[in-house]
């Protein structure tokens, strides 16, 4: 997918103007929030399993040779077939040319971040093939041309009567009112349906993979994955190696955690493993199973101190709870991790220098790290990539300058309380009436918002302290 | 420590605080040479400016017994970001300075604690607004409450969404002035919705943020630092405001 991180101002700036989005946003800046905690806390030591968690990612990370092997070995003795791939462009091209093996017209994808990363869609698209998201949300924003909004809940910007709009202009099927939302849904079912019985290649992402058994866990509420995965002849799986656990015991922590966050449901509808091919006695499922593992950029994230970032879950708890992403939304980031989990992501899997905006779109408040049920240390990483931002001069230069005269300033105790003392006594007397300034040179960020509030008249802290004390000092 | 913000902005602040540690029976000193605690350059990426500030820092409060700070988040840079700075010797006396740094209404609350008072309460509807590194940083949420409680018989109005973000975020607040100003907005939404003519905080970045905000859009609000309120019944004008 094309990064537009570079205009993450502007393309904030368009959707705080659009209010109904601002208010759509803001309530699910209230609900997602109450549902995780409520979960959280029904749960019990909701944060004991965050630790556990933390320690099975940090074991897997360390032995992740073995792990990889272990799982390799067992999926292929399941029949499975199992690529690498080091770049977007060769998981994709993998995709195409198993596709065109088999000669396959139609695929039908479950809901995959990794294959929104790589661009999947329209390389498959421009090959001749016919793809179709079976995500509800998913479904719903392919329709509309649109990128996902969000990580769990892609279509979460669309509003009842937009969703009803697409799908009575997309949809060939005569009149019908679809007034409700479960009328939209069924229509939706009806229509997928039909696509995924004629589909010749079913295309999948993957919560977890198991080492012991070399299966892979999938959760869904819809159900779309499984028949992506059961109904075609041949199943892909699009995943990345993070998502590797020794266990089937650790897959089912992680479902815990990775539940309750997201959408706050104890578990989903559907937690699914797959193994691999039809065998001679099962009565269904796809003839023929490949498994990708695409690197793009992880091995080098792995050895670098932004490492955490690969125990991420992609639950989408760190969106819902941050108030950035809450006021601008996904889009605003400009490629297809938003939030605090792509703030850090954006930079190191296109470049710093288009997204460097993002890592400053925080204000170090720390309530993604808070919630993060991978107890990555979200406002730290995101402080680095700032220090990175400067080291590669990407910061604007008046900042930088500024802020490096500023903290020199602060190490010349005399002068500087003989500056601020002379600026703040004269700004007390200025504003001393109104008790703000509308404008302030050299303060435009803030004065575009907000009013310069004056000094306390009297001068600063130091100045008259210093005074008090040689008061004192006579009296004494 | 009387933080940069309060030293420019709102002495009162700062000799409220010295007033406060009095009353509870502390010896205070504010040495000459303090300035900042450096969190403009660190939080904005210009670590190895900020090095140096942390280091004059730590040799400026080496020789007392506490160090007490009016907000949360300079409190927390001192208590959490020093340490991380360096390594060896600068580690072991970051971590030193560390131990001993609190946050003043922990401090009043759990260290040197305030005597009842001897005046009137306090009449007026009082909202509050935590500070995100006082909250998540330094566990500052019960005691300002307890204290406006117990020192000025105010029982604090809610805010809706109490635990979110104000939008002030140090530099953020220059850099992204429209989000910024949206969240501002919200919260200072919730305090009107509250009912509170007083809007109190621990921390003066977040509340000079709030009080400029506020008197772009003209609300009536009052908003003050907490240290100001438990200090006395304060008569000045509250941040922002003239004096007509």
């Amino acid at each position: 997918m094309k990064v537009a991180s570079q205009d993450f101002l502007q393309q904030a700036h368009e959707a705080l103007r659009a209010k109904d989005k601002v208010e759509r946003r803001d309530l699910l800046g209230q609900f997602m929030p109450a549902a995780r905690d409520a979960a959280a806390n029904a749960y019990g030591d909701f944060d004991g399993l965050r630790a556990h968690m933390k320690r099975v990612r940090g074991h897997t990370t360390e032995h992740l040779a073995h792990y990889l092997q272990q799982f390799e070995e067992a999926a292929v003795a399941h029949g499975n077939q199992v690529h690498f791939a080091a770049t977007a462009e060769q998981l994709n091209s993998t995709v195409l040319s198993i596709c065109q093996t088999h000669n396959a017209r139609r695929v039908a994808k479950g809901k995959s971040m990794v294959t929104e990363e790589t661009g999947l869609n329209e390389l498959l698209l421009k090959a001749g093939l016919e793809v179709l998201e079976t995500d509800l949300g998913e479904y719903i924003i392919q329709q509309a041309g649109e990128a996902p909004s969000h990580i769990v809940g892609p279509a979460f910007h669309k509003s009842l009567a937009e969703v009803r709009e697409l799908f009575l202009a997309k949809h060939k099927l005569g009149e019908r009112a679809l007034e409700s939302v479960s009328d939209i849904v069924e229509e939706a079912r009806g229509v997928l349906r039909e696509r995924f019985l004629a589909a010749d290649v079913g295309i999948i992402g993957a919560n977890a993979l198991i080492a012991e058994h070399g299966t892979t866990m999938l959760v869904t509420n819809e159900g779309n994955g499984d028949l992506c995965a059961n109904l075609p002849p041949v199943l892909i799986i699009c995943t990345t190696f993070e998502r590797l656990l020794p266990r089937a015991e650790d897959a089912m922590a992680l479902q815990r955690l990775l539940v309750r966050s997201a959408t706050g449901q104890s578990h989903t509808c559907y937690t699914s493993f797959y193994s691999g091919p039809r065998r001679e006695d099962d009565v269904d499922g796809p003839l023929e199973t490949h498994i990708i593992l695409l690197d793009n950029k992880r091995s080098d994230i792995l050895a670098s101190d932004y490492h955490e970032i690969l125990d991420c879950i992609r639950c989408g708890a760190c969106l819902n709870h941050c108030p950035i992403y809450i006021g601008v939304g996904g889009h605003a980031y400009g490629w297809v991790y938003p939030g605090p989990m792509g703030s850090v992501l954006t930079p190191l899997l296109t470049s710093l220098e288009q997204s460097h905006d993002l890592p400053n779109a925080c204000t170090s408040c720390g309530r993604c790290a808070e919630v993060c049920p991978a107890n990555i240390p979200l406002p730290d990483l995101l402080r680095d990539l700032r220090q990175e931002e400067s080291a590669q001069q990407l910061k604007p230069a008046r900042w930088r300058r500024g802020l490096r005269l500023h903290a020199w300033l602060l190490r010349q105790p005399v002068l500087y309380q003989r500056l601020t003392g002379w600026s703040m006594s004269a700004l007390g007397l200025l504003g001393k009436r109104r008790g703000a300034f509308r404008r302030m040179p050299f303060a435009s960020g803030w004065t575009s918002q907000r009013d310069f509030p004056a000094p306390e008249a009297g001068g600063t802290f130091m100045r008259q302290y210093a005074a008090r004390k040689r008061r004192g000092g006579r009296r004494g | 420590m009387v933080t940069c913000l309060a030293d420019l902005m709102r002495p009162s602040v700062g000799f409220s605080a010295i007033r406060l540690l009095e009353r509870a029976g502390c010896r205070v000193t504010v040495p000459e040479q303090q300035t900042c605690c450096g969190q403009p350059a660190y939080n904005s990426g210009e670590i190895d400016a900020a090095v140096p500030v942390a280091q004059a820092v730590i040799e400026t409060f080496e020789p007392f017994d506490y160090v007490v700070i009016p907000s949360g988040s300079c409190a927390g840079m001192l208590s959490h970001h020093y340490p991380a700075l360096f390594e060896g010797e600068w580690r072991e006396r970051a971590l030193a300075l560390s131990a001993k740094t609190w946050e003043l209404t922990r401090f009043l609350t759990e260290v040197a604690l305030l005597p009842a008072p001897k005046r009137a309460a306090l009449e007026a509807a009082v909202t509050y607004h935590d500070g995100c590194a006082g909250l998540r940083e330094m566990g500052i949420q019960q005691q300002p409450r307890q204290l406006l409680q117990e020192q000025c018989g105010v029982q604090v109005q809610e805010l809706t969404e109490n635990q979110v973000c104000c939008g002030f975020g140090g530099t953020f607040c220059a850099r992204m002035p429209e989000i910024s100003g949206k969240m501002a907005d919200d919260k200072l939404n919730h305090a009107v919705a509250s009912g509170a003519k007083v809007l109190a905080g621990g921390d003066l970045g977040c509340l000079l943020h709030l009080a400029g905000r506020a008197k772009r859009r003209g609300l009536d609000l009052e908003i003050r630092h907490i240290a100001e309120l438990l200090a006395g019944n304060p008569k000045g004008p509250g941040i922002g405001e003239g004096r007509q």
